[in-house]
């Protein structure tokens, strides 16, 4: 039993923090509204560069062949800083799926999104809409009971705006002519995969993005100045500050857990991944709800950063299963004729 | 990082059970807040002793079998799950006990140590006082040397379970002149001393599981000051800290109580989804209970490898202390109309203990800290946040 992360992994979390706080700052972030399309190819490659993009991709694929519970920490620093590009998706959701599928299509595309040339996008029908399909270069998409291959000619795309300006999602219409590439039980089996990934990677963010609203929080309390003294000493404030860090501090470790069930391929690793969620998005929930109260009207503009964060916080909430979904996934799993729960049940009950 | 358990930790638990399922007593014990409850528990104590496993994470010498945390956690695992006797001197074995390892004299630990380990001396502790609850430095008991001897005055409250004790341990003013945390002193007294009064308290409950006690030139000798004089508060800080919260408040306690209460839905869900956030509230309650599992794990595995805890630990008390609210008060939602009815109650039935569960319930977020003072912990030296 060892439940720590090695020394090679925080130092690598440590590293990647530096250089994303360094890069993807606010102002970074508000630039990329007012393009186009709201991406920054020269940020993809500096994290192409880093490695990060073929993080997950396997070493003979041209990337560091590592795993779920490898990215985990890097997921909540790119929450911390409200990445805009899919980095997540891409080692978390994309990265997996393309290697399960295997064959030519992962031998052709796995060493391009290595090297920050080509991004791949992955589209279930539990989301509504595809994030990020503007700039995919390839798209995996789930039609009823398969999974089909489409480049960009062959589907047409409805942007849709979302409350936070960096979150770009469409509507993807798709042409007779894409390619299933599976179908039935492994068709099952991939967007089951891609849903746990996919929910793990918001919940690792939503991690990192509850920690920077408390950071921005704890700044702004300790400076601004109201009956003559720093609001943070108040213990109203401090008390809303301090019901987040406890929600924070009970949510990581579903996380990493999460994490590590779905690297190891443990049969409890959706349970998990939905524990996870649930846990990781209420504290960021709650977050944005204190965050933006103890910042009062300064909370409510745009001018003030915490917007970026909140906005963030909530989309990831109902994106990659609701809570709906994995509360329903929760109670299959506890209300089930048989389920081995309680004590001594976490880590060998399943 | 891995998440399974070595065959050494699974060789223990087996060993755990197997001892557990032949010595646990089949029938309940009845509640250490009476008299014979108070006895029964003593002799579990030991029994338990006997066997080894009263104090596992004591050392060798001591008749504990020198377990890190990680055993520690799978020891109270299966002792919740064997529904195994709640612990009458968890306030010598938990909290006094290490404390005494620390900073306790070679003659003290010989003297005290066994009979603590054995049942034969029942420690209750003496922190609180009618002017010092969460501000705990305002003590005003005091404690006069005088040769070898101390002369205590004043007076302690809420002390849990000195009404049967044997000692109590806790803080006195040495320094007459002193301020807050300064010039206290940590004494340990036999309660039996002469010019010492235990006046029971009644509990929410009705039974007295503490007591007020007051010292009238009460004389106990100088051999039972533990660390030096001056510095009870560093020594009540280490007392207090996080390793040994963790001893009390394991996650297996709540863990059952989370399982039982899933229990209790599933055995009353046609009329307990007339409410539709009972279900609700019973994942949460499951939820919460893994998480807190989860995070103690990972906790006790950072500390195994030399880790250190901070203030992060004032965490801990709040999450506890109100997921068994939450979980009690949800089981109270289940049972409806029953909830109020004492278990002996002719109509009573399923009622379980919940209903004794709810009560106690209420004393977590007050006890040990209130939890607005943990808050303000939190916010000051965890997050930074200005004191003033």
């Amino acid at each position: 039993m060892d439940f720590t992360f090695s020394e090679d992994q925080l130092l690598f979390q440590e590293s990647v923090k530096d250089f994303l706080v360094k890069e993807v700052t606010p102002e970074r972030i508000r630039a990329g509204w007012e393009t186009d399309n709201g991406r920054d190819s020269s940020l993809w490659q500096q994290l192409a560069e880093l490695g990060l993009t073929g993080l997950t991709v396997p070493e003979a694929h041209g990337g560091l062949g590592m795993n779920e519970l490898d990215f985990v920490l890097l997921a909540q620093e790119c929450g911390y800083v409200a990445l805009p590009e899919p980095l997540v998706h891409t080692a978390m959701v994309a990265v997996p799926m393309l290697g399960q599928i295997g064959g030519e299509l992962a031998d052709h595309w796995l060493p391009k999104i290595a090297a920050g040339e080509a991004k791949v996008i992955v589209g279930l029908e539990q989301n509504l809409l595809v994030e990020d399909a503007h700039v995919a270069d390839l798209l995996l998409l789930q039609r009823g009971a398969s999974i089909v291959a489409a480049t960009p000619e062959q589907v047409e795309l409805r942007h849709n705006e979302s409350v936070d300006p960096s979150r770009k999602l469409y509507a993807v219409e798709l042409s007779d002519s894409a390619a299933a590439v599976a179908e039935g039980e492994q068709a099952q089996a991939l967007v089951t995969g891609a849903m746990d990934r996919g929910a793990l990677g918001c919940a690792a963010q939503a991690l990192g993005l509850a920690q920077r609203m408390v950071d921005i929080s704890v700044q702004y309390t300790s400076e601004r100045q109201q009956f003559g003294q720093a609001i943070g000493a108040f213990q109203a404030v401090k008390h809303h500050m301090a019901n987040v860090a406890v929600s924070l501090e009970y949510a990581r470790a579903p996380v990493h857990r999460a994490a590590y069930s779905v690297a190891a391929g443990e049969p409890i690793a959706s349970h998990a991944v939905s524990h996870a969620k649930l846990v990781a998005c209420d504290a960021a929930n709650l977050a944005a709800k204190n965050c933006i109260q103890v910042h009062g009207a300064m909370g409510y503009t745009w001018e003030v950063d915490l917007h970026i964060f909140m906005k963030k916080a909530w989309a990831l909430a109902n994106t990659w299963g609701d809570a709906g979904y994995h509360k329903t996934r929760i109670g299959e799993h506890i209300f089930a004729e048989g389920a081995v729960l309680g004590a001594g049940a976490t880590f060998q009950g399943m | 990082m891995d998440l399974t358990y070595t065959d050494k930790q699974n060789a223990f638990r087996e060993e755990v059970r197997s001892w557990l399922a032949a010595n646990v007593p089949a029938e309940a014990l009845q509640t250490f807040d009476t008299a014979e409850g108070f006895a029964a528990h003593r002799e579990w104590e030991a029994k338990l002793n006997e066997g080894r496993w009263g104090m596992v994470t004591w050392p060798e010498e001591l008749g504990g079998r020198a377990c890190d945390l990680i055993e520690w956690l799978i020891f109270e695992e299966e002792y919740y799950k064997a529904r195994a006797p709640l612990r009458v001197n968890q306030n010598g074995i938990f909290l006094l006990g290490p404390t005494l390892m620390e900073y306790g004299t070679e003659e003290q630990k010989a003297r005290i140590l066994p009979k603590m380990a054995n049942g034969e001396e029942v420690w209750a502790q003496g922190w609180s006082e009618p002017n010092a609850g969460s501000d705990m430095a305002a003590i005003r008991s005091t404690a006069r040397l005088e040769g070898d001897k101390y002369i205590i005055n004043g007076q302690k409250t809420w002390s849990t379970r000195a009404v049967w004790a044997d000692w109590c341990f806790g803080m006195f003013r040495t320094d007459p002149d002193s301020q807050r945390h300064r010039g206290l002193t940590f004494i340990l007294v036999p309660l039996n001393t002469p010019g010492i009064t235990v006046r029971p308290i009644p509990q929410l409950d009705g039974l007295p599981g503490f007591a007020e006690i007051f010292f009238d030139n009460v004389e106990v000798g100088v051999e039972n000051r533990l660390g030096d004089e001056g510095a009870g508060w560093s020594v009540a800080m280490a007392t207090a800290g996080f390793e040994r919260g963790l001893m009390l408040r394991s996650p297996a306690r709540f863990q059952e109580t989370a399982r039982r209460l899933v229990e209790l839905y599933r055995e009353n869900q046609a009329t307990a989804d007339s409410d539709p956030a009972v279900r609700d509230a019973v994942m949460r309650a499951y939820l919460d209970a893994e998480s807190y599992c989860l995070t103690t794990y990972q906790t006790a595995c950072r500390l195994n490898k030399g880790g250190k805890i901070g203030a992060e630990s004032s965490t801990n008390k709040i999450f506890w202390s109100e997921l068994d609210q939450n979980m009690h008060a949800t089981a109270m939602s289940i049972l409806g109309a029953r909830a109020e009815l004492l278990p002996h109650a002719p109509d009573a039935q399923g009622v379980g203990n919940w209903l004794d569960g709810w009560l106690f319930a209420q004393s977590g977020p007050i006890y040990a800290g209130t939890n607005e003072v943990q808050r303000n912990i939190i916010a000051e030296r965890m997050l930074g946040m200005p004191r003033k």
